[in-house]
C-alpha cells in the first residue's frame, strides 16, 4: 500500500445557472477586469488515500464522488491522483 | 389515527412544528432519531426542515447516509407515505427517492417569507384535502430551493402530473418551471420546499398548510374529505 494525494474538482454542471459564478464575474467587471467573459464557482477537495497503486486510488475516488462528493444531477467532477 | 414518524437529524429545526401540526390534525406523531434503524411501526414518515449537518458539502448530502434512511427507503419502496419538508425535500432528492435536485437560489439570498402556491396535484397522501388548482399561502425559508432536473425528467414530471405545488405570481428562487414540490412515480413520496407546518392555525396568521396533515387522516374523517371539521374527535374549521 502507498499513500496518494487525490485532488477532486466538483463543478456545477454546464447548463445549470451558477449564480455564484455570475456574482464573481460582476464583481471582477466592477474592479475593471473587463476581459472576464464568464466565471463558475465549484469546490476543490483534497484527500489522502491509501491504495495499491494510483489506478486503485482513482477508482476509489470516483466511487466516493458518485456516492457522496458530487451530486450527479447538478454537478460534474474531475479526479487527479499523485503520490503523497 | 395514523402513526407519524418525524425524523430528527443533527441540525433539524422544524421538528416541533411538524409534530404539533400532525397532532392537531388528529395523527399520533413521534420523533425518531437519525441513528435509529427502526421506524417503530410508522404509517407515515416525515423528514422535517432545518439544516441537517450544517448543510455541509450540499444540503441533505450527509443526512441521506444516516442509519434511519435505510428504513425510510424501505418504507417508501413498500408504498408508505413519505413527506420531505424543505431540508427533508433536499434529503429525499439526495437519497434518490425523488428526482432532481435543489441548488442555490438564483439571487443567492436566503429567502424567508410567505409565498403563493398552486396545488397542482391532489392525488397524493399529503394533498388529497385540497382542491386541484387551489391557490394557498405558505411560508418559505431556504437558501438552496431552486429545483433543477434534466430535460427528460422535467418532461416526465409535467406529463405525469407529478409537480405537486408550483409558485404562482413570483418565482422566489428561480426554480425550474416554478416547481415548489414534486412526487415520485408511485405518488407516495412527496417533497416540498415551503413549510406548511408553519401555517396551520389562525393564531399563526393563516392555516393554508393544515390540510397537508389533515390529508393523512382524511380516510378516517367523519365528514367529506373536502370538509374536514371533525377528525380524530377534534372539531376544526379548516
Amino acid at each position: 500500500m502507498a499513500s496518494f494525494r487525490v485532488e477532486i474538482r466538483v463543478m456545477p454542471r454546464g447548463g445549470i445557472l451558477d449564480p455564484q459564478g455570475q456574482a464573481v464575474a460582476h464583481a471582477l467587471h466592477a474592479l475593471g477586469f473587463a476581459d472576464v467573459n464568464g466565471a463558475r464557482v465549484g469546490k476543490h477537495l483534497v484527500l489522502t488515500v491509501d491504495a495499491a497503486n494510483s489506478g486503485a486510488a482513482e477508482q476509489q475516488a470516483k466511487a466516493m464522488c458518485d456516492r457522496l462528493l458530487a451530486n450527479p444531477v447538478t454537478e460534474d467532477y474531475l479526479v487527479a491522483v499523485e503520490p503523497a | 389515527m395514523r402513526r407519524v414518524a418525524v425524523v430528527v437529524f443533527p441540525g433539524t429545526n422544524s421538528e416541533v412544528e411538524t409534530v404539533d401540526a400532525a397532532r392537531d390534525a388528529g395523527s399520533d406523531p413521534y420523533y425518531v432519531w437519525h441513528k435509529d434503524t427502526d421506524l417503530q411501526g410508522a404509517d407515515v414518515v416525515i423528514l422535517p426542515g432545518g439544516f441537517s449537518y450544517g448543510d455541509y458539502l450540499r444540503s441533505g448530502a450527509i443526512a441521506r447516509f444516516s442509519p434511519i434512511m435505510e428504513a425510510v427507503a424501505t418504507h417508501a419502496r413498500a408504498g408508505g407515505p413519505v413527506l420531505g419538508l424543505c431540508n427533508g425535500f433536499q434529503i429525499l432528492c439526495e437519497a434518490g427517492l425523488l428526482p432532481g435536485g435543489l441548488v442555490r437560489n438564483d439571487r443567492l439570498r436566503y429567502v424567508s417569507r410567505p409565498v403563493r402556491l398552486r396545488v397542482e396535484a391532489v392525488d397524493t397522501p399529503f394533498t388529497n384535502a385540497y382542491r386541484k388548482g387551489e391557490e394557498i399561502t405558505v411560508p418559505i425559508a431556504h437558501g438552496d430551493g431552486r429545483y433543477v432536473a434534466d430535460a427528460p425528467t422535467l418532461a416526465a414530471l409535467e406529463a405525469e402530473g407529478r409537480v405537486v405545488w408550483r409558485y404562482v405570481g413570483e418565482n422566489p428562487n428561480g426554480s425550474t418551471n416554478g416547481i415548489a414540490g414534486v412526487c415520485n412515480a408511485a405518488r407516495n413520496v412527496v417533497g416540498v420546499m415551503p413549510h406548511p407546518e408553519r401555517l396551520n392555525a389562525p393564531v399563526l396568521g393563516g392555516q393554508d398548510g393544515a390540510r397537508v396533515f389533515f390529508s393523512l387522516e382524511a380516510r378516517d374523517a367523519t365528514q367529506h374529505a373536502g370538509d374536514l371539521r371533525a377528525v380524530g374527535g377534534h372539531h376544526r374549521g379548516v
